[in-house]
């Protein structure tokens, strides 16, 4: 069995209402996948459920993360497993500085009693910075706190960087960016691809993935993958518009 | 601190407080509170007439005076005087040496970690083990500049000209009904003179220890700080967890002289069967400053109110707070500030933070006369709620009469989202760490202006406390 992240006839609701209808996707490592599709389609509850939201009931389906059944792990420990969700929206942690929260979240992944290296972890930390063009000044500010949307979806990217997750699902990362900054998140994530890593790219607008190029494309309609493409399915949907799509399954 | 392998090894429940050594005491005053208790006292301390009489006058106005119920928690009414021992000690005065400190003394001050901080970055230390302390000791050169730091009953008997003259003038015995009962059965606490000009450059610190069950702790704290003088004084508190309840009532009174300054810091980490009945107030004269920085975590119930009064102008009053309330408990805090002389300025800063079914209450008291000039406040009280259940209070009273004051007053009241904890649990953290992260965060900016020592110790303190408070 080769490593990916799989996800099959997962069903998962929110007070009541059912959003992922029986969703079926597997990302083997070191591809890149996107997910496309209009608002509301379920895109960022599936990215909670994989992170494991306990708002979002699970009711069916199953989740396999390098054979490791994800649903059963608290979301914590599927942070630690090598799960990773670059939030659409990132939360702020008032009075918490970024490189505190960072060494938090690094120190949480060594076994009791080990202490971080203060001096490589700033290093390390002060590199990727650079690679994103992040001011030295973010690690003394809070985390996400009065940043620009711009500066909390560059900063969800260096956290992924320094956590070097085995899968990451970015959730409209793209969203709130301009070009330059843009190729400059997009130049992180591609330093980051390879075989020993998996992506879940969750876009709306075909753009980002002129600068993430995917290895397939899923477009996603009322909580299920509806049709599966290589890169210029992402062109098409641009062109003909997400209507395309479901029109051409209300014809099928 | 001892590493975690010795905790394991002695068997420490993770709230390192909690633990006791057997009860072996040469004079226990019994059960129940009246005169024969206050004569038992006196009696073990060879106590001059005049401290004799002081007591038993404030049993009268502390019997007379009833439970402030009407504005305070009903959980006073929990209290069983008369279940409760006033007066425990082993009968000897405390040493200058950890050698000569009883064994199960000097093993709970070890677990705690006392004499460890005192070789680092302590001028003078003072373990009190029930009703008397234990240790006592000054550096050296702080005793040449003739800094006193003795216990209660020593002060009162070697230096009654330094410490009569202001023993229970800044706190009056009637001050309130706990005020009283600390004046009638008072003992151990720290008594301090710093002279003139002297500057103490590292922190007296006092360390207060429960050990027995159905007891009372009725330290009494002056100090004294001489015109142009300074010091730093930290008091730390723990007690095992006892299935009854256990009460702390001391008075504190600070007094500093023209131009001296005090900083009086607190960290409670008392357990949570303890009523936490604390009075506290200090005096500055003219140009001085006092700053109490009282960080409350655990008890059952605290009720403590830092107050100065600004007697000479341009005094200066400053109370930092911060309370953490976990499940169980209510922190009801705050700060006075009377202002009585031009000129003056205050300062609060209260954050209280309340977990689960944790109670924190803000309870404030700012007075500006009508006939001073040039008076300011400034009053900040932040609550943070973790958890819907949490519930806080804000009950700040500003009387400024007059219009050439100048106060200022804000209050928030925020929340640890479930989504804010989401975001930290997906980076790896556990729920309980998150929790942490979040409390000492808005806590943090108050917390950069402590000793470097005394963050850490906090900070500490608080992810224990989170830590403990995850199902
Ligand atoms: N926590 C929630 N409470 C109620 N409804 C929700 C919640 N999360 C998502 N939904 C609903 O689920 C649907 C899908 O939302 P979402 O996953 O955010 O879509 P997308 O990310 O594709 O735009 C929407 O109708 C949204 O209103
Ligand atoms: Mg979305």
């Amino acid at each position: 069995m080769s490593d990916s992240l799989k996800i099959e006839n997962l069903h998962a609701s929110v007070e009541g209402n059912e959003i992922l209808k029986g969703l079926t996707l597997e990302i083997p490592k070191g591809e890149v996948h996107a997910i496309m599709g209009p608002n509301g389609s379920g895109k960022s509850t599936l990215s909670k459920v994989l992170a494991g939201n306990e708002e979002y009931d699970v009711s069916e389906g199953t989740v396999k993360m390098d054979g490791v059944d994800l649903l059963d792990l608290e979301v914590d420990e599927r942070s630690r497993e090598g799960f990773f969700l670059a939030f659409q929206y990132p939360h702020e942690i008032p009075g918490v500085s970024n490189a505190n929260f960072l060494r938090a979240a690094l120190q949480a992944r060594l076994p009791k009693g080990e202490e971080i290296d203060a001096v490589a972890f700033y290093k390390t930390m002060y590199e990727k910075m650079d690679a994103l063009q992040m001011d030295r000044k973010f690690t003394g500010r809070s985390v996400n706190d009065g940043f620009s949307g711009g500066e909390k979806k560059r900063n969800e990217i260096l956290q992924m960087m320094m956590l070097e997750p085995k899968y990451a699902v970015l959730d409209e990362t793209d969203s709130g960016l301009d070009i330059d900054a843009l190729k400059i998140v997009a130049e992180g994530v591609n330093r980051m691809r390879g075989p020993e890593r998996g992506f879940l790219v969750i876009t709306h607008y075909q753009r980002l993935l002129d600068y993430i190029v995917p290895d397939v494309v899923h477009v996603m309609v009322d909580g299920q993958i509806v049709k599966s493409g290589g890169k210029e399915l992402a062109h098409e949907l641009e062109e003909k518009g997400y209507d395309w799509v479901t029109e051409e399954l209300a014809v099928a | 601190m001892p590493d975690s392998a010795t905790l394991e090894a002695v068997n420490i429940d993770q709230d390192e407080g909690n633990f006791s050594y057997p009860e072996e005491y040469a004079h226990d005053a019994g059960y129940g509170l009246n005169e024969d208790t206050i004569d038992f006292i006196s009696n073990v301390k060879g106590e001059a007439d005049w401290i004799r009489e002081f007591r038993k006058k404030a049993l009268k106005i502390f019997e007379s005076k009833p439970m402030p119920t009407h504005w305070a928690s009903e959980d006073l009414e929990n209290i069983k005087f008369d279940d409760i021992r006033y007066y425990l000690a082993k009968g000897q005065r405390p040493t200058r040496s950890w050698d000569e400190v009883p064994d199960d003394v000097k093993q709970t001050f070890e677990r705690l970690g006392i004499p460890e901080k005192e070789r680092k970055y302590l001028a003078g230390v003072e373990a009190q083990f029930d009703s008397e302390a234990a240790y006592s000791n000054v550096k050296e050169e702080l005793e040449k500049q003739g800094v006193i730091f003795v216990n209660s009953t020593e002060g009162l008997r070697e230096y009654p000209d330094v410490f009569r003259k202001w023993f229970g003038k800044v706190i009056p015995t009637g001050d309130n009904k706990f005020s009283a009962l600390n004046s009638a059965v008072f003992s151990g606490g720290s008594f301090i003179y710093v002279p003139p000009g002297v500057k103490v450059a590292h922190p007296l610190q006092a360390y207060f220890r429960i050990n027995a069950e159905n007891f009372g702790q009725f330290e009494r704290t002056l100090i004294v700080v001489d015109e142009g003088a300074e010091v730093t004084y930290m008091e730390g508190c723990t007690a095992p967890k006892f299935e009854t309840a256990t009460l702390h009532s001391a008075v504190v009174e600070l007094v500093a002289m023209k131009d001296a300054k005090i900083q009086y810091i607190t960290v409670q980490n008392w357990s949570n069967n303890v009523f936490n009945l604390v009075t506290k107030r200090g005096m500055a004269h003219e140009n001085a400053e006092i700053r109490w920085i009282d960080c409350n975590i655990g008890s059952r119930l605290t009720m403590k109110y830092p107050g100065v009064i600004m007697k000479g102008r341009k005094a200066r009053g400053e109370v930092i707070s911060i309370a953490l309330a976990n499940d169980g408990q209510h922190q009801d805090t705050g700060a006075k500030m009377i202002h009585a002389a031009d000129e003056t300025t205050s300062n609060i800063v209260a954050k209280s933070i309340s977990v689960g079914e944790g109670r924190s209450t803000y309870r404030g008291q700012v007075h500006i006369p009508k006939n001073l000039k040039g008076c300011k406040n400034n009053t900040e009280c932040d609550a943070l709620l973790i958890n819907s259940n949490s519930r806080t209070d804000t009950y700040p009273a500003i009387t400024v009469r007059g219009n050439q004051h100048a106060t200022q007053h804000e209050a928030s009241v925020s929340q640890v989202s479930e989504d804010q904890i989401f975001y930290m649990q997906q980076r790896g953290l556990s729920e309980g760490e998150a929790m942490s992260l979040s409390v000492n965060g808005f806590v943090n900016d108050l917390v950069r202006e402590f000793p470097m020592e005394y963050s850490v110790e906090l900070k500490r303190l608080i992810d224990m406390e989170m830590e403990g408070s995850v199902g």
